[in-house]
């Protein structure tokens, strides 16, 4: 079944190094998303004309844009038309955080037009101060519609990082490939026990964020 | 009796739209007021003037004495002592009833949870929905928020309560258990301001009535001259579009 090349040598301590590999890009961009997007998106639902144009823009390109096309314009673009030499991970993080930002601020804005206007003036007529109505009123619903919306957003962003061995990082798919290639005469079959093993690797890194963000959307919904 | 809210002339517009074209109006001590009028005719908006959601353009409300002044921020005190109660009731989904209930209390007036808490109970109690203190608003029928977005704002201690059409979103049959508790307040001297659209209910509630149309108060008088004896056209035209007759 081509299980067996993962005993060979360190070659399953080498897959779980590069699945580290992909875990800290994808976290260090969701940590810069959330925190970005959020702040773009409570600006977004400020109905500036100005903003709200640019923004679209920003939207638009992120959404018609394949992230490998982002990818290879920021590493190999970059690189030739500016003279800086951006590392391949610092690559990685600008293009997934400039992905992210986009979604999440999108996310953010429509939490916040979600809320009915009334529920602010609510607050308000009971005598709870602009601040106070935020606080307990508006920013706690807006967190409960927000986050299976962003838990979808981070493990997408965790699967999508696969991308990134294609600048030449070396994460869990790089190595996978890698102890196939070595092992082509030996274990013939290697393809499918490697893939599968990053398979679930993958499910293992995904699955116990979207099973919180369950246990909260049905903590919340009582 | 003594008189706690006087507004005097008030005019409010949305740019060229004058929604309300000097509008006065006192309202005593322990007096219910019911407003009614055609949709649009500005009587929400009233409301809305009268604790500062909206602000008014020209004219004075007048507080127990006390003008209020919207630029200074005294408008929080303001709405402590004016309790608000809207037709889509509003209660705040993710707290409990109970939550609901203490939320300004504890919060704006600082009061003792335990105490506070007593005080939610007995009213819960009143309005008949104690054994729904821990459920959520999504769990309670239409009647029953309404019923507790009532007691949310009796809280507060409000001197005066604005009802704006507490009904006007209800299923039929729930209408009378929200109404029957604010006939009960009335009976017990409370001041309320209600605009509704029930003209059987605000003849039973009512102290004075006044009809408000293109923004400006119409006709007001005691219920039994207002639906028995209207002196204006317009007034016996909204009555009458009221009735079925062959």
């Amino acid at each position: 079944m081509g299980f067996e090349v993962l005993l060979k040598g360190s070659n399953l301590i080498r897959l779980l190094e590069g699945l580290a590999v992909a875990l800290k890009i994808s976290l260090i961009s969701v940590a810069i998303s959330i925190v970005l997007g959020t702040i773009l998106g409570v600006i977004m639902s400020m109905d500036n004309k100005v903003i709200k144009g640019i923004t679209r823009v920003y939207l638009e390109i992120v959404r018609i844009m394949p992230q490998l096309v982002l990818l290879f314009i920021v590493y190999f673009g970059a690189t030739k038309v500016m003279g800086i030499n951006i590392s391949a991970e610092a690559s990685s993080v600008i293009v997934f955080s400039f992905w992210g930002i986009a979604e999440m601020s999108d996310l953010v804005r429509g939490a916040l037009k979600g809320i009915p206007a009334i529920q602010y003036e609510s607050g308000i007529a009971l005598g709870l101060s602009p601040v106070q109505t935020n606080i307990y009123v508006i920013i706690p619903q807006v967190i409960r519609r927000l986050i299976p919306l962003s838990i979808n957003l981070i493990t997408r962003m965790i699967k999508t990082t696969s991308l990134i061995m294609m600048i030449g990082i070396v994460e869990v798919l790089k190595v996978g490939q890698q102890i196939i290639e070595a092992n082509r005469n030996s274990s013939p079959n290697a393809a499918f026990g490697v893939f599968l093993t990053i398979f679930v690797l993958y499910f293992i890194a995904c699955w116990p964020i979207s099973r919180f963000s369950k246990y909260l959307e049905r903590k919340w919904e009582t | 009796m003594e008189e706690i809210l006087s507004v005097k002339n008030i005019r409010k517009s949305y740019g060229d739209i004058t929604v309300l074209d000097d509008v006065s109006l006192n309202v005593s001590t322990g007096e219910v007021v019911v407003i009614v009028g055609p949709s649009g005719c500005g009587k929400s908006t009233f409301l809305r003037c009268l604790n500062g959601l909206e602000e008014i353009q020209e004219g004075q409300v007048i507080l127990d004495g006390k003008v209020i002044d919207t630029e200074k921020d005294d408008l929080f005190s303001i709405r402590e002592r004016i309790g608000m109660v809207f037709q889509s009731y509003e209660l705040f989904p993710h707290l409990s009833v109970m939550q609901n209930l203490l939320l300004a209390p504890v919060k704006v007036k600082k009061r003792n949870k335990k105490e506070a808490e007593a005080q939610a109970q007995e009213l819960l109690e009143r309005v008949g929905l104690l054994s729904k203190k821990d459920s959520f608003p999504r769990q309670l029928s239409g009647g029953q928020k309404q019923r507790v977005a009532i007691i949310r704002a009796l809280m507060m201690h409000p001197e005066i309560l604005l009802l704006d059409e507490i009904t006007a979103a209800l299923d039929p049959e729930m209408v009378r258990e929200v109404l029957e508790v604010v006939l009960d307040l009335a009976k017990e001297g409370r001041t309320m301001i209600i605009v509704t659209h029930e003209l059987a209910f605000a003849r039973a509630v009512a102290d004075r009535m006044i009809f408000i149309d293109g923004g400006k108060i119409v006709e007001e008088g005691t219920p039994e001259e207002f639906f028995d004896d209207p002196k204006t056209d317009r007034l016996k035209r909204f009555l009458h579009s009221f009735l079925y007759e062959d």
